[in-house]
């Protein structure tokens, strides 16, 4: 058995792993180690070929892997190690061990300072969402098709329905309309677009992909290959109106349905999951209920922009590396961050209040798209920070930057208010 | 003309089973099967379980086959290397009128020589199954109810049979069978003619139209579709044992169990259908799964569902089990009937064909050197972590998980195409290791299981299907 020692250990070597292995190297951490379970570093951002990412960090409009090579080459340059072709089985956050194979040295166990969780999320299937029908070839995640298009120059097919509008969906129907597939349609259950609003312009209008919106998929017709889908409008309770159904031929079907965060390590090692996100529960260092045990990225939850995953895992990388080195803040107690009017979470789902005053991003999601709204985050009846939008979505993380010495009492509520 | 002794049609379970025992003899056996894989109809898309033929009709064929192969399950799943386990079944009563049928069904399993049911009340079941419904009222325990892995069950006794000089011959539709002068000619495939002197019609679903080119189909198989939940291993409500409604008249109704890799599995459906192909679910049928089993077991999270699937079972009209050899016509033996009840009875029917084909004078003689034993792809994880470093530091490819959910190397897919009756497709390579089985149903795997099968099998990634042909993954190339 291989035996490796280590400040931080970082489980992902995607966007989230190499901002916190960063943050982690510049707050002091001698050796910070990135395990990776793919054969290069980058993550899922490497079939993301589509530019539109880092406008809020870099003020450009990156590629996927643009943007994950200025991280990866800082990385470098600071000297984080790097793992690669290796997979985590598991984490023991007692002992900060974590235990991974890999085909060169073997079983490997890594010991740590401390951990952080970066393992990203995974996609809905048409399983999880019960689309009845037949299981032949030709139905693909939107993630699974990205994948197989942009890594591996494969197509999945030549006439496309797409379930879902959210962000993947809405690129994968541009990238295999620009293939040369014929993208019939893109249907979506809510009355209201999943993603962003300007990939439905830049990936759907402008190549005129109609999109369906309180539609869904009925039912998968073919036996070996798909040979079409019914697709039906809903009511207002999201079910089918039969009589409106209709057939629509296609070869191929895509889900873009939703991303689940991938905890498996993290539900082995015992740690608290919240019931909404799905993902680990976190404080604003972005540590679990393990104090070992650090997490960021869309392992937490699931984030539509990626500069708001690197923000959020340079603080887990900037404590992991203080906890490791002893440094880390005493905190005198937690307080939990409620969700109010028209939230539906909120990460950090708490706030630990120590010496140190600090400002810190509370990042949440509404509930139902609002116009002229104010975000508000407050103790009791006191307000300690706000802001107005325009609108807001569902699909578009929200954001309130607070001051932790503002805070009293027992919790904080975030809440959005409608504005006359 | 390839020439051989007996010809088997159909690779499922019990063609498969009939396969391996004729194997032990010095006869030359060639199974052939229009599907590209082994157990790829009714022996694929079930419920799982080994019975004990508790609720059979007593005297029936049926009723002594599958009392019979229910022991036998020890032993072959020893030899054989397939995962296999005595969970038990409960057949819990939630209303007086179910309670008061409890003694109707032990007297039934009583004249089944299905001796060790036991009464429990209501107390003991939810002892011994705490998420069951609390208004259970008593019930049966049936000990030997038993889970398994279907799809190893049917390969392996493929691989066994084929190790033993079995040929398959598969991707080869039955389009004829020559007879003249009351005895059997030849069996004529897409894949070309067979000379032969026997031919065992073990076609499941479709035995009626291989009895129909002999003039012997006085029967119809009638397909009755069974639609089955699965749920995530980590699901919140989970049973440890095989949970069984009350039969009423019309069906045996919908059960939740475990399955052998630790999931739990709820269904089926039972509606009969005219297609033998559409493996459809339906909006209709997965809820009155739910609204079913959730008087069972009322916590059962179906939202904590991986896949749905159905199944045919290839029900017989007019019912009933049967085995047929004809005077008039040497050499045919005809098998229909073969339900729900065949995965369980596969195993004694192998051996109830071959005696019988010896009783009425074929010359098999015993081969010596039968070789009776059979060792499975070896699970990466399920090894403890020295057993896994070794098996890296013997074969790099171990250290390479493919499939996420369920932990499953590079090494086992590889192992999966170049054994014995080797995968050549998605879902082949995904019955034979579980790569795809998990909770992302191969969205992460998938793409790799492609490039690797293409590899492996040197064609390109447009060849590879996810089953039969015409179900290719991906059209081509990027521009």
């Amino acid at each position: 058995m291989y035996n490796i020692k280590c400040d931080v250990a970082i489980i992902g070597g995607g966007p989230a792993g190499l901002a916190a292995a960063i943050s982690a190297k510049e707050e002091g951490a001698q050796k910070v180690l990135i395990i990776e379970r793919d054969n290069a570093l980058g993550g899922i951002l490497q079939q993301c070929i589509h530019p539109g990412f880092g406008l809020t960090r870099f003020n450009e409009e990156l590629t996927g892997p643009e943007y994950y090579s200025r991280f990866a080459d800082k990385a470098n340059e600071l000297g984080v190690d790097v793992l690669l072709n290796s997979m985590v089985l598991q984490i023991d956050s007692d002992k900060k061990e974590v235990s991974c194979v890999n085909s060169e040295y073997g079983l490997t166990k890594i010991e740590a300072g401390s951990i952080v969780l970066a393992m990203g999320c995974r996609e809905r299937t048409r399983a999880n969402i019960v689309i009845p029908g037949t299981r032949p070839a030709g139905i693909y995640t939107a993630g699974s098709a990205q994948r197989l298009v942009n890594r591996q120059n494969i197509m999945v097919g030549k006439k496309v329905v797409i379930l879902g509008s959210g962000d993947i969906g809405m690129i994968m129907a541009r990238r295999m309309s620009i293939e040369g597939a014929e993208v019939v349609m893109v249907v979506e259950l809510m009355d209201y677009l999943a993603g962003l609003t300007r990939n439905r312009v830049q990936c759907l209008d402008d190549f005129g992909i109609p999109l369906k919106l309180a539609h869904t998929i009925t039912k998968i017709e073919g036996n070996e290959r798909v040979t079409g889908v019914y697709v039906a409008p809903v009511d207002e309770n999201k079910k089918p109106i039969k009589e409106k159904e209709e057939f629509v031929e296609c070869d191929t079907v895509l889900f873009s349905v939703g991303l689940i965060p991938e905890n498996e390590i993290t539900n082995k090692a015992g740690i608290s999951i919240n019931r909404i996100t799905n993902g680990p529960v976190v404080n604003q260092y972005m540590q679990t209920s393990k104090s070992s045990v650090f997490a960021c990225g869309n392992v937490v939850h699931v984030n539509d922009l990626v500069d708001n995953v690197s923000k959020e895992s340079e603080q887990a990388g900037k404590y992991a590396a203080r906890f490791a080195m002893g440094k880390f803040p005493k905190s005198k107690k937690e307080i939990p961050c409620i969700t109010g009017r028209n939230v539906r979470y909120v990460c950090p789902h708490k706030i630990a209040i120590s010496e140190e005053i600090e400002k810190t991003t509370l990042f949440f999601r509404v509930l139902a798209p609002e116009d002229n709204v104010k975000l508000i985050a407050r103790c009791g009846e006191e307000i300690i920070a706000q802001k107005k939008e325009f609108r807001a979505n569902p699909g578009e993380m929200c954001n309130l930057l607070v001051d932790t010495s503002k805070i009293a009492g027992d919790e904080i509520t975030i809440e959005v208010v409608k504005e006359d | 003309m390839l020439k051989t002794d007996v010809v088997v049609i159909g690779a499922g379970a019990v063609g498969c089973a009939i396969a391996r025992e004729l194997s032990k003899y010095n006869v030359n056996v060639i199974v052939v099967d229009k599907n590209e894989d082994v157990g790829g109809d009714a022996s694929k898309s079930n419920s799982a379980i080994i019975h004990t033929g508790y609720d059979a009709a007593p005297g029936t064929l049926e009723s002594q086959l599958v009392v019979a192969a229910n022991p036998m399950y020890d032993e072959i799943t020893e030899s054989l290397d397939v995962p296999f386990k005595r969970i038990g079944a409960i057949l819990p009563a939630i209303t007086d009128e179910q309670f008061s049928q409890l003694p109707a069904i032990k007297e039934k399993a009583f004249r089944n020589h299905v001796y060790d049911v036991e009464f429990k009340t209501g107390a003991e079941l939810l002892e011994m199954e705490p998420e069951l419904n609390p208004n259970v009222k008593g019930g049966l325990y049936i000990p030997r109810e038993s889970i398994i892995d279907p799809f190893i069950l049917v390969q392996a006794l493929a691989e066994n049979a084929n190790v033993n000089g079995v040929e398959f011959m598969l991707g080869a539709k039955v389009t004829d069978i020559k007879t003249s002068n009351g005895k059997i000619e030849s069996v004529v495939t897409t894949k070309g003619e067979i000379k032969t002197t026997y031919v065992i019609n073990s076609a499941g679903l479709y035995c009626d139209e291989i009895a129909e080119m002999v003039g012997k189909a006085d029967y119809k198989v009638v397909a009755r579709k069974g639609q089955f939940y699965i749920l995530d291993k980590n699901t919140s409500c989970q049973v440890n044992h095989i949970v069984l409604p009350i039969p009423t008249k019309v069906t045996k109704g919908k059960l939740m169990c475990p399955t052998i890799h630790g999931n739990m599995l709820v269904g089926p459906t039972a509606e009969d259908q005219p297609s033998k192909v559409d493996k459809s679910t339906s909006a209709e049928g997965l809820d009155s799964i739910a609204t079913d089993v959730k008087n069972l077991v009322p916590d059962v999270n179906l939202r904590d569902t991986i896949t749905q699937y159905s199944g045919l079972r290839p029900n017989r009209n007019p019912e009933g089990l049967n085995f047929n050899m004809y005077d008039d016509l040497a050499g045919y033996i005809n098998l229909s009937g073969v339900r729900s009840t065949g995965l369980t009875l596969s195993v004694a029917m192998g051996k109830y064909v071959v005696e019988q084909m010896l009783y009425s004078g074929a010359p098999f003689t015993l081969k010596e050197n039968f070789i009776s034993k059979r060792k499975g792809i070896i699970k990466f994880s399920e090894q403890t972590p020295d057993v896994q470093d070794t098996l890296i530091k013997e074969n790099p490819l171990y250290g390479n998980v493919i499939c996420r959910c369920e932990t499953i190397t590079e090494a086992e897919i590889m192992q999966a195409i170049h054994r014995p009756i080797g995968a050549k497709s998605v879902d082949a390579v995904k019955r034979r290791v579980r790569a795809g089985m998990g909770r992302c149903q191969g969205g992460f795997c998938g793409p790799k299981v492609i490039e690797i099968l293409a590899r492996e099998l040197g064609v390109k990634a447009s060849d590879i299907n996810k089953n039969n042909p015409g179900s290719y993954m991906v059209t081509g190339t990027t521009r």
